[in-house]
């Protein structure tokens, strides 16, 4: 099934592309990939900025974050350079003692609770919600571009600016949410104060803000489910629910498995939302890994940068764990990925 | 390319309108109900105002005098003070033009690296190439929390920090792991013929690439132009760490100086929100209509 959609949606996406490029008349088919040098050259130059890239600021600061992890590293001990004095470093190996430590204390395992709570309400609410939207996007219906551009909007407007507009619509005295409760007689909701309603409003913010993106995925993979196939369906006599349990939901699999994992992924690692709307509070109530380890090395004094780069290390140790696995279980599904 | 069209004979389900279900009388394929029209528009028209309002909303409090930014009148004295007094009274033109300028390097760096690489990536079989691919993928996982403190020395160490230099090549690891498995599962849709008919015609590998395979790779292009923007333009972790300094700041590191924890100036706040959001919006206007293509033919199907 899933490989199926796949072929069809690249078959509609270059349609015209296939015509024009048989019109050309060339009949005979090199084998594809063929194993030369010249095409590893090809292959190589092609390659080497993303191997550069990669490999400067992406392996060579992996490798050195989970030294740090192993150090005692912090503001005091780091090598440094105060006026003209260069200052060398001074921190030391430590081995896992900062894994134990945080492991084994209430902190992390804490903040790794609610961090789990915060992706999976999110992912799950973001998906329904951009799913339904999707689903009524794709029927025929009067004005539906002029929908789906505002539909989109949020995805538009850089994700600070909208996080401003929330703390703006949240604010306790002032804002328009609790003004229009006032409006119904209900007494204000300190939206960003309360941890439990905290925990609710930057959930409800991070959702608006990735609504956008898997609607216009999944709709790209309905669009891709041939109508042929509701058609049949139909004579069948299969009802709606039916046609959606058993031909939309199939159709889309490699589409929302791949959209799930990403959005797992960017919803673990969700930065600004938090950061920017309560700042991990009120106490450390609405704080996930990222913005802790972030609070380590950039907030407190002194910054604690093996600390820091531990909790990274868990969090990376934690996303491969679970795409590892996600992976397993999909390809026992059947899923090609 | 626009955006496929939908299927054109059966309505597609929708589990909520239990009216089709109920199969009264045989209604010809496409047709609902009028209750089914109305509840589909009505719940659309409520989702565009959940998804336009919060936007909607700072447009007009930008517009209202400072003493009625945080009243409910959706329009009261409508004035320009608060852009007038953003541009005249603050660095935010400084911080824009930063923006500006990271962002669209960032833009076309991502651009140009991510599609050599997805396209080598879909095109040839060389060594490493399903490491290159792993990395790729797993590049996405890796939390800014571990990358943070190390990119933070290597930039300082290179006097970079504080540099508009050393954010763009930062945010290529957030752009370019992305852009570059999209470009690849957008050139996978591309046949292969077209790449013969190019050898065919004496051009080499390079010649194919530029000159027949980009041009039908513009919905794609599009998508990861978009995204590499996006990211530049609003990233918030890597600007607050490394840029220090008024002068330096981009608008994420910069809006914060108009609402900390105590206090908020909504005034300048909203305008601001206003005027970065203009250029985000132009090239999302710009690229909307291949999202659904782009989104469809590439990412989505890894």
């Amino acid at each position: 099934m899933a490989v199926e959609t796949s072929s069809q949606s690249v078959a509609k996406a270059a349609g015209d592309d296939v015509a024009r490029g048989r019109s050309r008349g060339t009949g005979k088919r090199r084998g594809k990939g063929k194993c030369s040098l010249a095409t590893h050259w090809y292959a190589g130059a092609m390659v080497a900025p993303v191997v550069l890239v990669i490999g400067v600021i992406i392996g060579y600061p992996l490798v050195r974050g989970i030294w740090l992890s192993l150090t005692d590293a912090n503001e005091r001990n780091v090598e440094r350079s105060i006026g003209v004095n260069h200052i060398p470093a001074t921190y030391e190996f430590v081995g896992l003692d900062n894994y134990t430590a945080a492991i084994t204390g209430d902190q992390f395992l804490g903040t790794l609770g609610w961090t789990l709570l915060w992706t999976v309400a999110c992912v799950s609410v973001t998906f329904s919600l951009g799913l339904g939207l999707a689903v009524l996007l794709n029927r025929r219906i009067a004005g539906r571009s002029v929908y789906r551009t505002l539909l989109i909007l949020p995805w538009a407007v850089p994700g600070f600016v909208s996080v401003f507009s929330w703390r703006f619509l949240y604010n306790k005295d002032n804002g328009l949410l609790n003004k229009i409760l006032a409006g119904g007689g209900i007494d204000a909701i300190p939206w960003l104060n309360d941890p439990t309603w905290a925990k609710v409003s930057v959930i409800a913010v991070n959702v608006w803000i990735g609504v956008p993106f898997m609607m216009v995925a999944l709709l790209g993979g309905l669009q891709s489910i041939p109508g042929e196939l509701y058609e049949a369906a139909e004579m069948d006599g299969a009802n709606a629910f039916q046609r959606f349990r058993h031909i939309t939901l199939p159709g889309l699999r490699s589409v929302s498995s791949t959209v799930t994992l990403l959005s797992v992924i960017w919803t673990f690692n969700q930065f600004p939302v938090i950061f920017l709307l309560t700042r991990g509070g009120p106490g450390e109530a609405t704080q996930i890994l990222v913005t802790q380890a972030f609070k380590f090395s950039f907030e407190i004094s002194p910054r604690d940068f093996a600390q820091s780069s531990t909790w990274g290390v868990l969090i990376l140790i934690l996303l491969m764990a679970f795409a590892a696995v996600y992976r397993r279980v999909l390809r026992k599904q059947g899923e090609v990925w | 390319m626009t955006t496929a069209p939908a299927p054109t004979t059966a309505p597609t389900t929708a589990p909520a309108s239990a009216d089709t279900r109920r199969a009264g009388r045989p209604r010809r394929r496409g047709e609902r109900s009028p209750l089914a029209s109305v509840a589909l528009h009505l719940t659309l028209i409520v989702a565009s105002v959940i998804a336009v309002f919060p936007a909607l909303w700072v447009l007009l409090t930008s517009l209202k005098p400072a003493t009625y930014a945080t009243t409910t009148d959706f329009f009261k004295e409508p004035t320009l003070d608060n852009y007038t007094n953003l541009l005249g009274d603050t660095p935010f033109l400084t911080w824009f033009g930063n923006s500006v300028v990271i962002a669209a390097f960032t833009t076309a760096l991502g651009v140009f690296i991510s599609c050599t690489t997805g396209y080598a990536v879909s095109r040839f079989r060389f060594p490493g190439k399903r490491g290159l691919m792993w990395t790729l993928l797993i590049t996405q996982m890796f939390p800014v929390a571990v990358l943070i403190v190390p990119i933070y020395n290597i930039l300082a160490s290179m006097g970079l920090l504080n540099n508009a230099a050393g954010l763009v090549v930062t945010y290529m690891t957030i752009a370019v792991p992305f852009c570059a498995w999209m470009m690849k599962g957008f050139f996978d849709s591309i046949p292969r013929e077209i790449d013969e008919s190019g050898y065919v015609d004496g051009l080499n590998p390079f010649g194919t690439f530029w000159r027949l395979i980009l041009p039908l790779a513009k919905p794609g292009i599009a998508v990861t132009a978009f995204y590499s923007f996006i990211t530049a333009w609003g990233e918030v972790a890597y600007a607050s760490a490394f840029m220090v300094g008024d002068d330096n700041l981009t608008l994420a590191g910069g809006l914060q100086k108009f609402v900390n924890q105590y206090s908020a100036q909504w005034g300048p706040m909203s305008a601001a929100s206003v005027l970065i959001a203009v250029p985000a919006a132009l090239v999302f206007l710009f690229a909307q209509r291949h999202l659904v293509t782009g989104m469809s033919a590439g990412a989505v199907k890894g």
